[in-house]
């Protein structure tokens, strides 16, 4: 592991251990209103100043971050799952079958993936409640967030295929059921790990992309993106550049996911 | 002399098969479409909230008013012909109406495309000339220097939402275009120098280094023919990633695309402007994706 690698990873660390002791940290409740301090500067008590409703900035970016840090890896999860199903089911049987998922996949990785998600954003109802609105946004990346995976898996699952130990597996009598969660899932590990890893950062931005323009993790509840919709009001901004801290920390963790996700050879 | 001939018959049958591939592409094409617009005919007859007026919530209304307008409803007809008159309306291009803007989606299409045409053509353009210039020029002296600071810049490109990218431009005045760069140069970026770096590390681009080749000549002649075929492939997936980036960033700079109409019609619920709209630029984009494969083949075939 290269050091720039370990320095990634040690931030990573750090940045999680302390969204999930937030609660111990955070000087108010995220949707607090302190309404006589709006748009305040850092103060002792508010140590990155306050929005223009007067909630505490530090709080709502120590919790947006848990929103984002901890539901970005559950959307990949989510994704991964269904990519390493369809995957090595679709290289593991063949014929027709993979012919069918490969192009399903060829023809949703041709879409935009954005024009997609606004699509399937604008079925379901606008003004729901913040959680329902978290639950979704990342409901939906998950989704449909998994073509650009099965296609690895499912090379790689039709590399398994031929092999020896899986003819002798067969062989032996084992139904096509346990071959695949028994003798191909676990050999494919490693690539559902790459895999994993590399859709938590499209997650992470691509909530942040969302949010900002209105269609993501709705308010009060903190998010990445919906804390950077200040930033449409840039003058704001650059007299008061701590309000950059959401965009810098954002950049710092997919930079540092970046950092250490696995080899090209694994993930191409 | 039976050489000439038989490399004849290859040729003829090198475009025999390219075209059978062609005519599969062409197939395939037409299937998606009215699978496609299968799909957005169900998206828009089973959606929440469909064939309901808001004329219906206004209490004014009696009981036998709001019963005379669901009788006249859409949700009244039986779903097959739902599906034959959507399907039909299609064929003969008519997109239906956008229910928050009170137009045809066809006209607001043609209206908006030449806009995020432009500003996408334009800024694939510059993104494709920057990322193949930084990858080609890293190619021969692999420093250090030249790796980190390239891999460190990219990764910070890649790292922005193009929705904070968008307000940069605002902030800087800067045009569309030059946004919708920024946010493709680093993905295509990294997938160039990759495939060029595959490609120059090849046995017989080391022999022609060998023999004194100059490394224009090795690049132009050795490593570009090698990796043309999957940079083809790569033009087509950028221009669905340029639309992509399309939405924020129209949407963030007031630019009046198709970016901008989809984020209006994902916020106003319009699901007969944004269904659509989906369609056309998923067939836009399956078309620029089988041309570009198409063109990919055809030139590796050539150079076999």
């Amino acid at each position: 592991m290269s050091s720039l690698k370990k320095i990634a990873a040690t931030l990573l660390c750090i940045i999680l251990i302390v969204i999930v002791l937030a609660t111990i940290f955070v000087p108010a409740p995220y949707a607090q209103q302190f309404r006589e301090l709006p748009n305040a500067g850092p103060l002792t008590a508010h140590p990155l100043g306050t929005d223009a409703l007067g909630r505490d900035s530090l709080s709502r970016l120590l919790y947006g971050t848990r929103v984002s840090l901890l539901l970005a890896p559950a959307a990949a999860l989510l994704s991964t799952l269904i990519a390493a199903l369809l995957g090595s089911a679709a290289g593991f049987v063949g014929g027709w079958f993979e012919r069918i998922v490969l192009v399903a996949t060829d023809l949703s990785l041709a879409l935009p993936w954005l024009f997609l998600l606004l699509t399937v954003r604008a079925l379901l109802p606008l003004d729901v409640p913040p959680v329902v609105s978290v639950t979704v946004a990342f409901l939906m990346m998950g989704l449909l967030g998994w073509q650009a995976s099965v296609r690895v898996i499912c090379a790689a699952a039709r590399g398994v295929r031929d092999s020896d130990y899986l003819l002798l597996a067969r062989s032996s009598g084992c139904k096509p059921a346990r071959l695949l969660l028994r003798h191909v899932a676990p050999n494919l590990r490693s690539l559902f790990y790459a895999q994993f890893w590399i859709s938590i950062p499209l997650f992470i931005l691509t909530e942040a992309n969302l949010s900002i323009l209105g269609l993501g993790v709705m308010e009060p509840m903190p998010s990445w993106g919906n804390l950077m919709r200040g930033f449409e009001d840039f003058s704001t901004v650059a007299a008061n550049p701590w309000k950059l801290a959401p965009l810098v920390l954002l950049v710092i963790v997919v930079m540092c996911f970046q950092l250490v996700l696995p080899s090209e050879e694994v993930t191409q | 002399m039976p050489l000439p001939a038989m490399s004849k018959v290859t040729k003829y049958e090198k475009a025999v098969r390219l075209l059978r591939y062609v005519s599969r592409r062409l197939l395939a094409l037409v299937c998606l479409g009215i699978g496609g617009a299968l799909l957005s005919a169900s998206l828009v007859r089973f959606a929440p909230g469909y064939g309901v007026q808001e004329r219906e919530l206004d209490p004014r209304w009696s009981a036998q008013s709001v019963e005379a307008l669901r009788k006249n409803q859409p949700l009244q007809e039986g779903l097959p012909s739902f599906y034959f008159q959507y399907i039909s309306a299609l064929a003969r291009g008519d997109l239906g109406q956008s229910d928050s803007l009170k137009r045809p989606v066809r006209e607001l299409l043609r209206q908006r495309l030449p806009v995020t045409g432009n500003s996408v053509i334009r800024g694939l353009g510059l993104a494709w000339l920057i990322a193949g210039l930084l990858a080609s020029l890293r190619l021969g002296p692999r420093q250090s220097f030249y790796e980190v600071s390239g891999t460190a810049f990219s990764s910070l490109l890649l790292s922005l939402p193009s929705a904070v990218v968008a307000m940069l431009a605002v902030q800087l005045r800067t045009p569309v275009f030059c946004a919708i760069s920024v946010v493709v140069f680093p993905r295509l970026h990294r997938y160039i120098r990759s495939l060029l770096m595959r490609s120059y590390d090849q046995p017989h681009v080391l022999a022609a280094r060998a023999r004194g080749l100059r490394t224009g000549a090795i690049f132009l002649r050795h490593v570009l023919p090698v990796a043309a075929p999957p940079l083809l492939a790569l033009l087509g997936v950028s221009f669905a990633i340029a639309f992509g980036a399309a939405i924020p960033i129209e949407a963030l700079c007031d630019s009046p695309g198709l970016g901008q109409l989809a984020w209006h019609a994902a916020l106003n619920r319009d699901l007969p402007l944004i269904v659509n709209l989906t369609l056309a630029v998923s067939l836009v984009m399956l078309a620029a994706n089988s041309l570009a494969d198409i063109a990919g083949r055809a030139f590796a075939g050539n150079t076999q």
